[in-house]
């Protein structure tokens, strides 16, 4: 029963763990940029989702997507105001980009987290279910909303999946991870591969920031864990692997799940970090990663 | 002629005890401290090209440490001490497997100690006060003024140690590390021991001072000492005055730490304020307050 019970529960919040880290890991397969204002992102989705959907009245549905829509557009702003001018930038020599953009972005995700504490509030909010009522799966009664984040989050993966290995935008994205001059040599435009991943990484980040929302709901001071925990997510399955974050992310919400059931939820972030520094340890390129 | 003015702003600074009120006094003696914090920081991060995400790790060990050993009797100097020997120690534990990794990496390691020290005193809430914090029954001086003269004394020392270990043989051959591991290796150099005693450098400091500031203010809590926008504070801090240049750091927090006072007006909107500031300088001005200046006179 009780195990179970960790089945399901463990289930969505993987799922959701997995949607967010995917996004991150994407961006950095492709364009070797680490966004720690990631959770920042999320959070604007969520709260934005949150404002449509309640103090604007337009119901729950139009706020998931005016939520994601936000998402997308704060991601844009992250790559056009903050990643781009770094990565062009001549004062800046080349191989300090990466922690002028660890930086950068770590600035702006505070910057992200600030605003949406003044604006609106810092304390949690929580996102109306897109649907309600509960289904009983074996005897373990679950809210029919975290089987369809589930859905969706699964959904939005095999979409990706899809976009990226059966389209010719796909072939664009992963010629740019494996080998961007190679690309430009055929006469595609970097920059506009760029510009695509954003949009991709946006809706995948607003759409688990939404649905994460709607389950546990969020706030402000959120920001700094959420990015942190997709940041180890993606170093655990192996940075710049997207089926290595995937699977890292039903490691982590699973075991993560598991203590907050069988020991305390006190303890729930502990055994998933130290597993972390173990692998980092034992193996620095994660499960699945490329040296 | 650069001494000489040095030493002028010194005596200045010396002098303000006499004459301002206890309120600059208390805002200046926690930025002095903050100023190690970030001086510390840079020395791995400017010289030995090392991301540590985790300032807060040793700072924190070497608060806790210093906090818990006064509850237990132990005269304030020697608490102090042992929180320095506490941070070096447990940030050798840290760096002697960390520093095999590299990059993000390293980074990662770091900022995942300061999430598990953090819960570590959280849950052990009955020894180390949890989330509510320390309460700490010595101070090092009821007057401000001296807190205030400790606070200056210890980072002009640190500073001076710093900068001339920075520019020391052993210093150079760190900076080559940072910059050009296999380089360096092939020079026949260990990058591995030098980038290790720059890292107990480091976190001595880090402790020193993370003890200092935990008697100045009263109590250690996670808020102050340990949670991770401290240390990312102290980034911003190093970042901002320049990287590189140890003196940078020092300034970057007192810019810090003064612009955080002086916004306190507008509430939760100074925070963003200062994040703003610090992204623009790093957009337009990459070399940070202190390496634009020295750079243009370079040029000059």
């Amino acid at each position: 029963m009780l195990a179970l019970q960790i089945m399901v529960d463990g289930f969505a919040i993987s799922t959701l763990y997995a949607l967010g880290a995917i996004g991150f890991s994407l961006i950095f397969g492709v364009s070797g940029v680490l966004n720690l204002s990631h959770g920042g992102i999320m959070v604007a989705a969520a709260v934005a989702a949150w404002f449509i959907a309640g103090p604007l009245g337009a119901g729950q549905y139009l706020g998931a997507l005016g939520g994601v829509g936000i998402g997308v557009v704060v991601a844009l702003v992250t790559y056009g105001v903050v990643v781009r001018p770094i990565q062009r930038s001549r004062a800046i020599p080349h191989d300090e980009t990466e922690i002028f953009v660890l930086t950068g972005t770590l600035l702006w995700g505070i910057m992200i987290q600030e605003a949406i504490a003044y604006f609106f509030s810092d304390s949690p909010i929580t996102v109306r279910p897109l649907i309600s009522g509960v289904v009983d799966i074996a005897g373990v009664r679950t809210p029919a909303n975290e089987i369809l984040t589930a859905v969706i989050c699964w959904i939005s993966i095999v979409l990706l999946w899809l976009l990226v290995n059966r389209t010719a935008v796909g072939k664009r994205l992963l010629a740019a991870s494996i080998n961007p001059r190679g690309l430009t040599l055929l006469g595609f435009e970097l920059s506009s591969v760029y510009l695509m991943v954003w949009v991709i990484y946006g809706v995948l980040a607003a759409i688990a920031g939404v649905l994460l929302a709607t389950f546990l709901g969020t706030s402000s001071n959120n920001i700094g864990v959420l990015t942190a925990s997709a940041f180890s997510i993606v170093v655990l399955g192996g940075l710049g692997s997207v089926s290595g974050s995937l699977i890292a992310a039903y490691i982590i919400g699973y075991l993560e799940t598991a203590t907050a059931y069988l020991l305390t939820p006190t303890l729930r972030t502990i055994p998933s970090l130290l597993l972390l520094v173990l692998v980092v340890y034992v193996r620095p390129q994660g499960l699945l990663g490329r040296r | 002629m650069r001494i000489l003015s040095a030493l002028v702003v010194l005596l200045a600074l010396a002098t303000l005890p006499f004459w301002v009120s206890g309120y600059i006094l208390g805002v200046l003696t926690i930025a002095y401290l903050f100023g190690v914090f970030a001086m510390s920081w840079d020395l791995l991060f400017g010289f030995a090209g090392e991301v540590n995400f985790g300032p807060t790790f040793l700072i924190g060990l070497g608060a806790y440490s210093a906090g818990l050993l006064d509850n237990h009797g132990v005269p304030v100097w020697l608490c102090v001490i042992a929180g320095a020997v506490a941070a070096v120690f447990g940030g050798l534990i840290l760096a002697v497997p960390a520093l095999r990794l590299r990059g993000p990496y390293f980074g990662l390691i770091t900022l995942v100690a300061v999430l598990v020290l953090q819960q570590v005193i959280v849950i052990f809430a009955g020894v180390t006060g949890g989330e509510i914090g320390l309460t700490i029954n010595d101070v090092l001086s009821l007057d401000p003024g001296h807190n205030y003269w400790l606070a200056l004394g210890f980072l002009l020392i640190s500073g001076i140690v710093l900068t001339l270990f920075s520019r020391s043989a052993a210093g150079l051959i760190l900076q080559a590390s940072g910059q050009d591991p296999i380089e360096a290796q092939v020079l026949g150099f260990n990058v591995v021991k030098h980038k290790l005693a720059a890292f107990a450098i480091s976190a001595l400091f880090s402790g020193l001072a993370g003890a200092m500031l935990v008697f100045y203010l009263g109590t250690a809590s996670v808020d102050t000492v340990v949670d991770i926008s401290v240390g990312v504070q102290i980034i911003i801090a190093a970042v901002l005055g320049g990287r590189r240049t140890i003196f940078g750091a020092v300034i970057g927090a007192l810019f810090l730490i003064i612009a955080g006072e002086i916004l306190r007006p507008l509430g939760q909107l100074s925070t963003f304020v200062v994040s703003a500031v610090a992204l623009g300088v790093i957009l337009f001005f990459p070399d940070g307050l202190v390496g634009y200046l020295l750079r243009r006179r370079e040029r000059a």
